[in-house]
């Protein structure tokens, strides 16, 4: 039976009702009185030396407040990079300065040059128009294979060349890898690319600045996944406002989608200005300027080989990626192609010998970083799109060659040096069988071919690492912040509960999800649990929402909260029931003493810890709040099996998605209904890339798909209904919830399973396609089947 | 967007007067126009808006069979009122964009605008249509003249469309997946005199007829007719959604199906 409310119900979210009413309230929401608005000039050439800004015409025109330009950020610090690696040879990554506004140069086609503050939007664009540059336009390095041959043209002048870090991992296991392939008996090879992606939230950016002259104190408003970070980032290494001067507030955020992870020089700017000028400064970002400033996901060139031995076992794997930075360094973006990437590259298999080199490069191009999945969607699609081929060379069943090589005991750990607690891959895949229907594929074969179509079911596993993450290991590993996540719970004395968390919901359904894990370990109604997120000024430090981490690390900064607070509300009923603390239970919002009929409702325990005249207060302070950081002690390893069944009209190449079924261990769930949704959506996105996503850059970097006219986002007609499950629950062991995430699965697990289909169809027909390079456009399709 | 003037008249002849003025620019539903504005990439210093003229709204038969549409008429209305007399053109107006450019978007607009990827474009010069204007009428075979560009005169304006309805019709289009606009549409149209094939979304010059295809279908309308002939890719567009030889090929893919559905 389903439950009606707290951990395994599926209430509705309550956050829907000011969503869908359009009573939210997004950052650009948010006016201030006196404010002033910024636009800001870019560039158009995506590689040129600024000789001169000339902006006194500009100045001078109505409305204009004041011009700023790279001299005014002279002393101000360079937007800094979250995350360091260090290279096979022990060195750090080459880390170029990122100046608010550019300086010298610019790097990109939307590189800011110049901020124009003015009384209204329109002014301040209007002035921008009448600034005159003179910028000497450069020879621009787009292609990461050419940005790091000998003599290409350099992004950063000071650095030795375009390569950010050259990585190896596990560099000692290299030779052994290398001799595994020299004893395999078929090794595998793949050369593939992963798109280049623009996130699209709905919501595009918005800062808005602001200063207090009377207390000192600067405010951002801004559209972020994690208010504290860009605090810290913004505060301590680029404007130098110490914390307790400077408030973040992150309200509501229409989709982030590791987009607005990052720090961005858009905030930095808004904030310094608003204390320039004494006046709160806003910026909107039109939809064109999302497409060239927003972080890009993906963008990776790889070249997998799998070697295995005459028994069908994989016996080593060795990849060498190309992974484009951009023209500066984001704030994780050296962290998304190594440690969120070849810690992965075990995947769902005891493969005993792996080794990942990835080259990070600069281009010029926008910078890139995290996308839903991060890294671990580069990890999955390439290794299951190996073993697919792998299965095809071999003609054996890619499911069987899959099971042969699963892991099947836990803890495992990994050549690439993670730990995986729990899993059944077994399960999962027998889960999807059923669940995906394969029995009836044959009989829907037939049905297509008779309609003069191809039918192809591709399938694939997928394990993620998420959860993240334990903070003395990403410190090792070059994280320059931990992991942990926060939570204060805030008990009022006529019992309702505020929870003040780190995490933050954008999208994500954390104020409905959140008050069912509370309201079940006390046993009262979840409408009694407040969430409060979103503001420094009011939340405890959090790193924020994004690697699937909000549950599995905030939520249990909640549960170890909660429990701080049941414990002290007992020892508060046990003075007034006159019994023993350890003979008082709690159950249904009652707390009785054990083996009596004695019993104290919630509320009147909480009444009495506000107004304690019946109180040990000898013993104990009064009031009911205790905070609770939660560093988790390792990842957790969501995994699944994913099926796609697509029809390929062999006269356009043009793929419909028929079918598609996902069977996911997320371990334990709190709410069914959201989990189906992020599943939903993420298999959204990993199908947008796999078909339809592209970013495109001319070889002169200009953004040819810079709008929705010329990059295809999915819509619902590109959609099939999927067919979601979720029973197979291995929980965590680590985590007091029991619980792993479910955020990025989709978006991870999709894309190689529209690939394998497409290439299952195409060779039902006879055709020789083992690869096509997402997103599989008609023609791209098309021109593979007449090659 | 840059500041304007706006007009709204009533007449054919107050939005001609209207249009006199330097760097005036007609609004039909400005769904191409007024993103342009936003963009700044467009700055007319006035607006005259055609929807306010009742003599440029809807669709009407004429005595001669064919099928009149005022300038000014939404592809909406086109959808709902043709569809008795002319289905294949309702169809391709109730295709094209979706409901809100539908509503907004208006036939006149469309063929001054003249995208290379648009519908319309299709339809008028496949069914060999009238363009009518404040000043004359123009065959459609002499007003699509390459990329956004007509036979309109400045000032003049589209005040009606006027088809001969066809025995057998269809436009077939395929979508660039971005934009949804046309990557290729064809439409077929079957006459007692012969047969027409009009080409939208591929050509470098806009909106064209297929000859060598209307010759095979006009002695055989037959989608096997169009077996073995093929579009020079040359002059086709190829872009990051297609090439030039991928949209020579939807060409004959597209007249094929159309000449089935039609059939």
């Amino acid at each position: 039976m389903p439950k009606d409310s707290g951990i395994g119900a599926s209430p509705k979210r309550r956050e829907d009702l000011r969503f869908l009413t359009g009573t939210g309230n997004y950052t650009d929401d948010i006016n201030l009185s006196g404010q002033a608005y910024v636009h800001f000039l870019r560039s158009d050439v995506a590689h040129g030396k600024i000789n001169g800004i000339d902006t006194a015409a500009a100045a001078a025109m109505p409305g204009v407040i004041r011009i700023f330009t790279g001299a005014d950020f002279e002393g101000v610090g360079s937007i800094p990079c979250g995350w360091q690696v260090t290279d096979r040879h022990g060195q750090p990554m080459q880390e170029p300065a990122h100046p608010v506004l550019a300086q010298g140069k610019v790097r990109y086609v939307g590189d800011a040059i110049a901020a124009v503050v003015a009384e209204s939007r329109e002014q301040a664009r209007d002035a921008a128009e009448a600034i005159e540059l003179d910028i000497e336009e450069l020879p621009a390095v787009i292609d990461m294979k050419e940005a790091v041959k000998e003599g290409a043209p350099k992004v950063h002048d000071d650095l030795t060349s375009n390569l950010c870090y050259d990585w190896g991992f596990v560099e000692e296991n290299k030779p052994a890898v290398e001799e595994a392939f020299a004893n395999a008996a078929h090794v595998t090879t793949l050369e593939l690319v992963n798109n280049r992606l623009v996130a699209n939230p709905m919501e595009p950016r918005v800062a808005v600045g602001d200063f207090n002259r009377a207390t000192g104190e600067s405010t951002l408003y801004t559209t972020s996944q994690n208010p504290h970070v860009i605090r810290l980032l913004m505060g301590a290494f680029v404007l130098g406002i110490p914390e307790h001067k400077l408030r973040v507030i992150a309200p509501d955020v229409g989709g982030g989608f590791g987009t607005k992870i990052f720090h961005y020089a858009e905030e930095a700017f808004c904030t310094f200005a608003a204390k320039a000028l004494n006046r709160a400064v806003k910026w909107t970002s039109t939809r064109s300027e999302a497409f060239m400033t927003d972080a890009h996901g993906r963008d990776h060139v790889t070249k997998i080989e799998l070697a295995l031995d005459a028994e069908n076992n994989f016996t080593a794997i060795r990849t060498d990626t190309y992974a484009n930075m951009g023209a500066y360094l984001s704030t994780f973006a050296p962290s998304v192609p190594t440690w969120l990437h070849g810690t992965l590259m075990a995947g769902n298999y005891k493969t005993p010998l792996i080794y990942v080199n990835v080259k990070a490069v600069f281009t010029n191009t926008v910078p890139v970083d995290a996308y839903r999945g991060a890294g671990r969607p580069e990890a999955t699609f390439q290794l299951e799109r190996v073993i697919d081929k792998a299965a095809r060379e071999l003609g054996v069943d890619p499911i069987a060659l899959r099971r042969q090589n699963f892991i099947t005991e836990f803890p495992y750990a990994t050549p690439v040096a993670v730990e995986y607690d729990t899993g059944d891959y077994h399960a999962t895949m027998d889960k999807l069988i059923d669940v995906a229907d394969f029995a009836g594929f044959k009989a829907r074969r037939a049905e297509s071919e008779k309609n003069g179509k191809l039918r192809g079911l591709g399938v694939n596993c997928y394990i993620e690492a998420c959860g993240i993450a334990p903070s003395n290991l990403v410190g090792q590993l070059g994280a320059r912040a931990g992991l942990y996540e926060s939570a204060t719970v805030r008990v009022n004395a006529t019992g309702g509960l505020v929870v003040m968390t780190g995490s933050h919901s954008h999208g994500q359904g954390h104020e409905t999800s959140f008050p069912q894990v509370i309201a079940d370990m006390i046993g009262i109604d979840e409408s009694m649990v407040e969430i409060v997120h979103g503001d420094t000024a009011n939340t405890p430090m959090g790193m924020g929402t994004y690697g699937s981490r909000s549950l599995a690390v905030g939520g249990s900064a909640m549960v170890r909260a909660t429990e701080k607070i049941i414990a002290k509300a007992k020892k508060i009923a046990a003075h007034i029931l006159e019994a023993s603390d350890a003979d008082i239970e709690l159950k249904d919002g009652q707390f009785s003493v054990a083996g009596t009929d004695k019993s104290l409702a919630w509320g009147d325990v909480t009444l009495a810890a506000y107004v304690p005249h019946n109180y040990p207060l000898e013993d104990m302070e009064p009031g009911l709040e205790e905070t609770a950081f939660y560093d988790p002690a390792n990842f957790t390893y969501p995994s699944g099996a994913y099926a796609c069944e697509v029809e390929v009209d062999p006269e356009t190449g043009k793929i419909t998605i028929e079918r598609f079924a996902a069977a996911d261990d997320f371990g334990n769930i709190v709410n069914p209904m959201i989990v189906d949704g992020q599943v939903h959506g993420g298999i959204g996105q990993g199908i947008g890339q796999a078909l339809l996503e592209g970013c495109v850059y001319d070889e002169n970097g200009q953004l040819l798909s810079a709008s929705y006219m010329d990059y295809a986002m999915p819509r619902a007609d590109d959609l099939p209904f999927y067919q979601v499950d979720h029973s197979c629950q291995t929980p965590c062991t680590h985590n007091p919830l029991g619980v792993k995430g479910c955020g990025e699965a989709g978006a991870i697990g999709s894309p190689p399973a529209v690939v394998n289909a497409v290439v299952d169809a195409l060779q039902s027909a006879g055709k020789d396609v083992t690869h096509i390079d997402m997103p599989l456009t008609p023609n791209r399709v098309w021109s593979a089947m007449n090659s | 967007m840059y500041n304007f003037e706006f007009e709204k008249p009533a007449t054919i002849a107050d939005a001609v007067a209207a249009l006199g003025a330097e760097d005036a620019q007609a609004l039909g539903g400005g769904q191409t126009l007024l993103p342009t504005m936003k963009q700044r990439l467009a700055m007319p210093t006035k607006l005259v808006s055609l929807s306010g003229i009742g003599e440029m709204q809807g669709v009407c038969s004429n005595n001669d069979g064919s099928l009149s549409i005022g300038g000014a008429t939404t592809h909406a209305t086109v959808a709902a009122e043709a569809a008795a007399q002319y289905p294949a053109l309702a169809d391709l107006a109730s295709h094209i964009g979706d409901p809100a450019v539908r509503n907004r978007g208006t036939i006149g607009g469309s063929l001054a605008n003249n995208d290379p990827a648009a519908c319309y474009p299709a339809a008028a010069l496949g069914s060999g249509a009238t363009i009518v204007t404040n000043a004359r009428e123009i065959a459609a075979d002499d007003y699509f003249q390459g990329l956004f560009t007509t036979a309109l005169e400045e000032g003049e304006i589209i005040t009606g469309v006027r088809f001969p309805v066809p025995e057998a019709a269809n436009y077939q289009k395929f979508l660039q997946p971005a934009s949804r606009f046309a990557l290729v549409g064809v439409f077929v149209a079957k006459f007692a005199d012969g047969v027409r094939v009009a080409v939208t979304g591929a050509s470098e010059d806009g909106v064209f007829r297929w000859s060598e295809a209307e010759q095979a279908l006009s002695a055989s309308f037959s989608p096997e007719a169009v077996n073995g002939l093929q579009v020079d890719p040359a002059n086709m567009m190829g872009d990051i959604h297609g090439t030039k030889e991928y949209r020579a090929h939807l060409i004959g893919v597209l007249t094929k199906r159309a000449v089935a559905a039609a059939s």
